[in-house]
C-alpha cells in the first residue's frame, strides 16, 4: 500500500549535495533498529529484485560497512564505506560504489523525533563533485534500474 | 567534455541566460546586454547550453536569435523522480517493517 507520507529529493543544479527527506509512522528507536540491526536493515535497503549480501556491517563509531547487490544474472554490485557516528540522533557513514572507486560521498541521516510517536528521517549526501551527485541521480546508482529506463526510453521513443 | 542537461544548468549564469530567454527569445547581444560578464563569456555560455539542446540560434536577416528548449529540462525532472521512486521503494518496505516491529514490541 502506498504510503501518506512523502518521499522528498531535493536535488538543486550545480550543487554537490542532495537531500532525502522522509517521514514515518513509528517511534524513533525502531528506525534506530531498521538502520543498525543487520538482520533488519538487509530487509529494506536493497533495490527491488536484487539480492541483498552483507560482507560486513559494524554499525559503531569507526565500524565498517560493505554488501552486494545481486542480481538474477549473477552480476554483482559492491559497496563499501565506514560508520563515523552512530546515535539514536544521527547516523554518519561514508559511502563508496565499488563500480567507480575513488569517489566517496559522505552520507548523514538525521533521526528525529515527531510529535505523535513519529519520526523524521533526512538523508543529507555530499559528493567529491557536481559531476559525481549528478552521476549518482542520474544511474538512480543501480545499473538495474538504468537499464529498466533506457527500456522504457526506447518503448517512449518507438510510440513517438 | 560532458553535455548533457546537468551540466547545462550547473553554472548560475546559464541558468539566468535560461531564465531570460523563457520571456522571450533575444538576439546575442540582447542577451549579453543583461550581463556583466564579456559577451564572448556569453557566446561560450550559449554554445554549451546550444550543446546541450537547451537553445538553438536562429539566423534571421542579419540577426541571430537564441531561443530557449524547454522539453529537454525534463530529462532532470525525470531523473530525479526515478532516483526519487528508488528511496520510496525501499522507505514503503521499510514501513511494512516497522508495522511488524510495533507488533512484536
Amino acid at each position: 500500500m502506498p504510503s501518506k507520507n512523502k518521499t522528498i529529493v531535493n536535488v538543486e543544479p550545480g550543487k554537490q549535495e542532495l537531500y532525502i527527506i522522509r517521514e514515518f509512522d513509528a517511534p524513533r528507536d525502531l528506525l534506530f533498529r531498521a538502520h543498525t540491526d543487520p538482520n533488519l536493515y538487509v530487509k529494506w535497503i536493497g533495490p527491488h529484485g536484487y539480492e541483498m549480501i552483507l560482507r560486513e556491517f559494524e554499525p559503531v563509531n569507526g565500524g565498517k560497512w560493505s554488501f552486494i547487490h545481486k542480481d538474477s544474472q549473477g552480476n554483482e554490485f559492491g559497496f563499501h564505506g565506514c560508520f563515523h557516528e552512530i546515535s539514536l540522533e544521527q547516523l554518519t557513514q561514508t559511502f563508496e560504489f565499488e563500480g567507480y572507486p575513488g569517489h566517496v560521498s559522505l552520507e548523514t541521516a538525521t533521526l528525529e523525533e515527531l510529535p505523535g510517536n513519529r519520526t523524521r528521517v533526512t538523508i543529507h549526501s555530499v559528493y567529491q563533485s557536481v559531476a559525481d551527485r549528478d552521476g549518482m541521480v542520474q544511474s538512480g546508482m543501480e545499473k538495474g534500474v538504468r537499464e529498466g529506463y533506457e527500456r522504457l526510453d526506447d518503448i517512449l521513443t518507438g510510440m513517438k | 567534455m560532458r553535455r548533457d542537461v546537468f551540466q547545462a544548468i550547473a553554472d548560475p549564469n546559464r541558468r539566468a541566460i535560461l531564465a531570460l530567454l523563457a520571456q522571450q527569445r533575444l538576439t546575442l547581444n540582447g542577451v549579453a546586454e543583461n550581463f556583466r560578464i564579456s559577451r564572448p563569456a556569453v557566446s561560450r555560455h550559449i554554445k554549451i547550453l546550444k550543446e546541450c539542446g537547451l537553445v538553438v540560434v536562429i539566423p534571421q536577416g542579419r540577426e541571430r536569435f537564441v531561443e530557449a528548449r524547454f522539453d529537454k529540462l525534463q530529462e532532470v525532472t525525470r531523473w530525479v523522480e526515478q532516483y526519487r521512486q528508488l528511496w520510496e521503494e525501499k522507505f514503503n518496505r521499510l514501513d511494512a517493517l516497522l508495522e511488524q516491529m510495533k507488533k512484536e514490541n
